[in-house]
């Protein structure tokens, strides 16, 4: 059964955050089987932008997640908190992108979202939060697997800081919907 | 004029041809990492990837392709897709594909499964 968050839970999975942080940055040290890319900015910008793209999604998924009525209070308000989240990560990534000279993608409506998310196939607070999970995780991983291919050094650690963000997501996602704790590691990359 | 990216097209080596792969393991694999920005049937952040196989990059209809993706003029098979998830920039430069699979294993499974969900080679 899926409750709100306690508060012994959320202590020991903020502890766990560190751990993942830590992971998530072995995990790039670990993957340096190709070298870091060099300094490229126009390289950077596009692959900034298709983390942003990425972001606006994040963002639209928790707004549908939130107006599907699906969410009982404490989740939403769980999800309102990672939306807002996604939306500095948006902000990190716009910033970084125009120092860069690029041109920041836009989002595209809640309803493109919808459709290529499938909102329509929710029918539970669960399955919203199998979404999300999936979501969260796939973007952890994307973001520790584009740190090889970045040039600038603060976008590398622009990426790995953001990768831990959604990895503490995934992390509190998963136990809200009981996940069992994998017990191989690394957990991602 | 095409711009072809020559990079793409070179042969590789019989040592670089990819490992035979699990598509059970890819699918998950799928999920985990490819499934941020795509799906099997939707274009999201990236194309979709459902008739991948044997497809000419960079031509999935309504998806907004870098220039340098859609100018590659090479066509996705198991050695294309095993170059490209290794370093997806140093293959076609320009590309906002920028996730790199360092294991080959990982490559092998999911290009297994991708070939497998576009019906080839059964």
């Amino acid at each position: 059964m899926i409750d709100g968050i306690a508060g012994t839970r959320r202590g020991i999975l903020t502890g766990g955050a560190k751990t993942l942080s830590a992971a998530g940055l072995f995990a790039l040290m670990g993957s340096s089987g190709s070298a870091l890319a060099a300094a490229n900015p126009s390289q950077d910008a596009a692959l900034l932008n298709a983390a942003l793209g990425l972001e606006h999604e994040g963002i639209a998924a928790y707004q549908l997640g939130a107006e599907s009525k699906l969410l009982q209070p404490a989740v939403l308000s769980l999800a309102v908190t990672f939306q807002g989240h996604h939306k500095q990560h948006r902000d990190d990534l716009i910033a970084a992108m125009k120092r860069l000279g690029g041109v920041p993608v836009a989002a595209k409506s809640l309803q493109d979202y919808a459709k290529e998310l499938n909102a329509a196939s929710l029918k539970d607070q669960a399955g919203v939060l199998r979404l999300a999970l999936k979501l969260e995780r796939g973007a952890t991983n994307a973001y520790l697997g584009i740190i090889p291919s970045l040039g600038a050094s603060d976008l590398h650690t622009l990426a790995a800081r953001t990768a831990c963000d959604e990895a503490f997501h995934a992390a509190i996602l998963g136990q809200a919907l009981s996940e069992a704790i994998p017990q191989k590691a690394p957990l991602f990359g | 004029m095409l711009t072809v990216c020559l990079a793409a097209l070179l042969p590789l080596p019989a040592s670089a041809v990819p490992l035979p792969g699990n598509p059970s393991r890819g699918a998950a694999f799928y999920e985990s990492h490819c499934g941020a920005c795509h799906s099997l049937d939707a274009n999201r952040v990236g194309p979709m990837h459902r008739g991948v196989f044997g497809r000419k990059a960079g031509s999935v209809p309504d998806f907004h392709y870098t220039r340098a993706l859609k100018t590659s003029g090479f066509v996705w098979s198991a050695v294309a897709l095993d170059r490209w998830l290794t370093n997806p920039q140093a293959m076609v430069p320009g590309t906002a594909m920028g996730l790199r699979v360092a294991s080959p294993q990982d490559r092998a499974d999911v290009i297994a499964y991708l070939k497998q969900q576009s019906g080839a080679g059964k």
